[in-house]
């Protein structure tokens, strides 16, 4: 590597450019966010910087501070999920013979390479009232029913006189499916990426040893594939938690999340310097999880990535 | 699941006979044989839950799919196979205006991203100066903040300026395509700093000692070195643009939709075959364009080493 000032007129020349595309059309825009946030409403598109803090406060309104923990709950529960999902995934794809490997590992990719909001629009077709989830469900309620009938029990009295379609849509459950369902594959890459790198002569020493499978993955796997597990925590915790368009499209009326209310403030509500301090709050909380994720990874130091 | 613990020597030698293209021989014999301590994916509840995972991720994929051939309006069930949301959409102007712009977009993001990408990996694997770090943190800012934020920072950015809206056609995609260039050309960096981390720098110094220039080795020498990780780099902008939904849906206005905007705003209205075709095709692109970009990505045999 040359000190820059080796050659001065390439270090410019290179650096020029993209620095002045990044500050000019992304970090003055965020200022510009920034700034707004202090801001107030005069008039419908009049904003005065008063650097006033009245948006924030506004923020600590039960209400948003209510849809602010709510937004955080889903997240959270999504990552969850897909972490626990996503282990045996990782490790059945990392284990799996040579010539399967790259066959699932592709498997995993692309739903990952399609575009979020046509998954998340595949999600409606398949769990609507007349979706195939129902009709599977119908068709298990309908052989139940027969069974009973055929032993002589009344089936109205267990199962009911009809079928009632599960309302699997429009409520928080459909937003937080939708959200693992967007999110998953980002977290099993990095997790494969870690367990593909794990020294398998580790596993057997504790299976030697007289350790169970739980007792090994616990105490040896766990501890030495938790860089990959934080890496997917936080690229799927991020994005579910700016989630608008999940919530908007499988959520009802009270799935609001953080989003939401920021693109309403923007898009309908006009409120610019509300939706900006909100953005920045946002903001804070994914950099907040980015530390944290670097104060975990920084303790247990000697593993690298 | 009994004697794991005893027979860890003799492991290696059914894991071996497992990769090998079995014969049928061959796989009898390994049904037979116990489950070694390590071969995970030969017992059933993995194998159940791998089976199922896939099936909950492409099942709705695949519904989506199926149904842009279906010959219903409600599509509920299957009436027989058709062409005809294709046909319609394909003479819905709207939509095929929207996938215009998204192409144009796309294609035009593409050639300025790759090259600021090109430009900044190249910059920051060859130079040392103060506050690198730093500079590093916020060209990966775009990558790491939500997107909405990105969004909304770029609709109050073209509000605020005065960036004019009522331009000719192509000119009108200005600020989108300028805000998808803003947080693609990051990615492309990363990618091709990926591949520049193997290049062997004596390369270049050879080329300066037979008297070639910075400009000349760095055309000759550098760039043909970095050429599949720069196409595969702007296969990346080239999708992430296509497929960005967020950003374009706050720096749109309501002349310049994008295919993914406009989708969008078909599925809130109602649900039609048409979606589901127009979803289709936008499937298929972006799936052609990535796998291309990971042939690219993955060393060539005929390029022995570098």
């Amino acid at each position: 590597m040359d000190s820059w000032r080796k050659n001065p007129v390439v270090f410019w020349a290179l650096n020029l450019p993209p620095t002045i595309w990044l500050v000019v059309f992304f970090i003055i825009p965020l200022g510009l966010i920034w700034v707004i946030s202090f801001g107030e409403k005069r008039g419908v598109v009049d904003i005065e910087i008063t650097w006033t803090l009245d948006n924030y406060l506004r923020a600590l309104d039960p209400l948003y501070l209510g849809i602010f923990w709510k937004s955080i709950w889903m997240a959270f529960l999504a990552t969850v999920v897909c972490l626990i999902v996503g282990y045996p995934v990782a490790f059945a794809i990392a284990f799996a013979p040579s010539r399967w490997k790259p066959l699932l590992l592709l498997g995993l990719m692309v739903p990952f390479w399609i575009n979020i909001l046509i998954r998340t629009y595949a999600l409606i077709a398949v769990f609507r009232t007349r979706g195939y989830v129902n009709f599977t469900l119908e068709w298990l309620w309908e052989k139940a029913h027969a069974a009973l009938t055929l032993i002589g029990i009344d089936p109205t009295w267990l199962l009911g006189a009809r079928f009632d379609p599960l309302q699997l849509l429009y409520n928080n459950f459909a937003v937080n499916l939708g959200i693992v369902y967007a999110f998953f594959p980002f977290m099993v890459l990095p997790l494969y990426a870690n367990i593909e790198k794990l020294d398998r002569t580790y596993m057997e020493a504790s299976l030697d040893l007289g350790a169970g499978h739980w007792r090994t993955f616990i105490s040896v796997v766990l501890p030495l594939t938790w860089h990959g597990a934080l890496s997917g925590i936080i690229i799927v915790f991020i994005p579910a938690l700016g989630a608008f368009f999940i919530p908007d499209l499988l959520g009802g009326t009270d799935s609001q999340l953080i989003g939401n209310v920021i693109e309403r403030q923007f898009k309908s509500a006009n409120d610019w310097p509300f939706g900006a301090a909100l953005s920045f709050l946002l903001m804070y909380a994914t950099f907040g999880a980015l530390a944290l994720r670097s104060l975990i990874a920084g303790r247990k130091q000697g593993l690298e990535i | 699941m009994s004697g794991e613990a005893v027979d860890t020597g003799l492991s290696p030698a059914p894991v071996a006979a497992a990769d090998r293209p079995g014969t049928r021989l061959n796989r009898r014999r390994r049904q037979r044989l116990p489950i070694g301590p390590l071969e995970y994916t030969r017992h059933w509840w993995l194998r159940l839950i791998v089976a199922v995972t896939f099936a909950l991720l492409y099942a709705p994929i695949l519904t989506l799919i199926a149904f842009s051939f279906n010959n219903s309006r409600r599509n509920i069930v299957w009436r027989g196979f058709t062409f005809k949301y294709y046909e319609k959409a394909w003479h819905n102007d709207s939509l095929i205006d929207a996938f215009t712009n998204s192409l144009t977009i796309a294609l035009i993001n593409t050639v300025i991203a790759t090259v600021l990408g090109v430009l900044v990996a190249i910059f920051l694997w060859r130079f040392r100066f103060p506050g690198k770090p730093v500079y590093e943190g916020f060209m990966a800012l775009p990558i790491v903040i939500p997107e909405i934020c990105m969004g909304v920072a770029m609709m109050a950015f073209f509000a605020r300026i005065g960036w004019p809206r009522d331009l000719p056609w192509p000119l009108s995609l200005s600020s989108i395509t300028i805000a998808h260039v803003a947080f693609s050309f990051p990615f492309v960096a990363v990618i091709v700093r990926a591949r520049l981390v193997g290049f062997n720098r004596e390369l270049e110094e050879a080329a300066y000692d037979l008297g070639a220039g910075q400009w000349q080795a760095m055309r000759d020498i550098v760039l043909p070195y970095l050429r599949p990780g720069i196409i595969a780099g702007a296969l990346i902008a080239f999708t992430l643009s296509l497929d960005d939904f967020v950003i374009t849906f706050f720096t749109a206005g309501p002349e310049t939709i994008t295919l993914p905007v406009k989708i969008f705003s078909m599925v809130r209205f109602s649900v039609t075959p048409e979606v589901n075709a127009a979803s289709t095709v936008l499937i298929l692109i972006t799936i052609v364009a990535t796998v291309l970009a990971m042939r690219m990505q993955t060393p060539s045999r005929s390029e022995g080493g570098g």
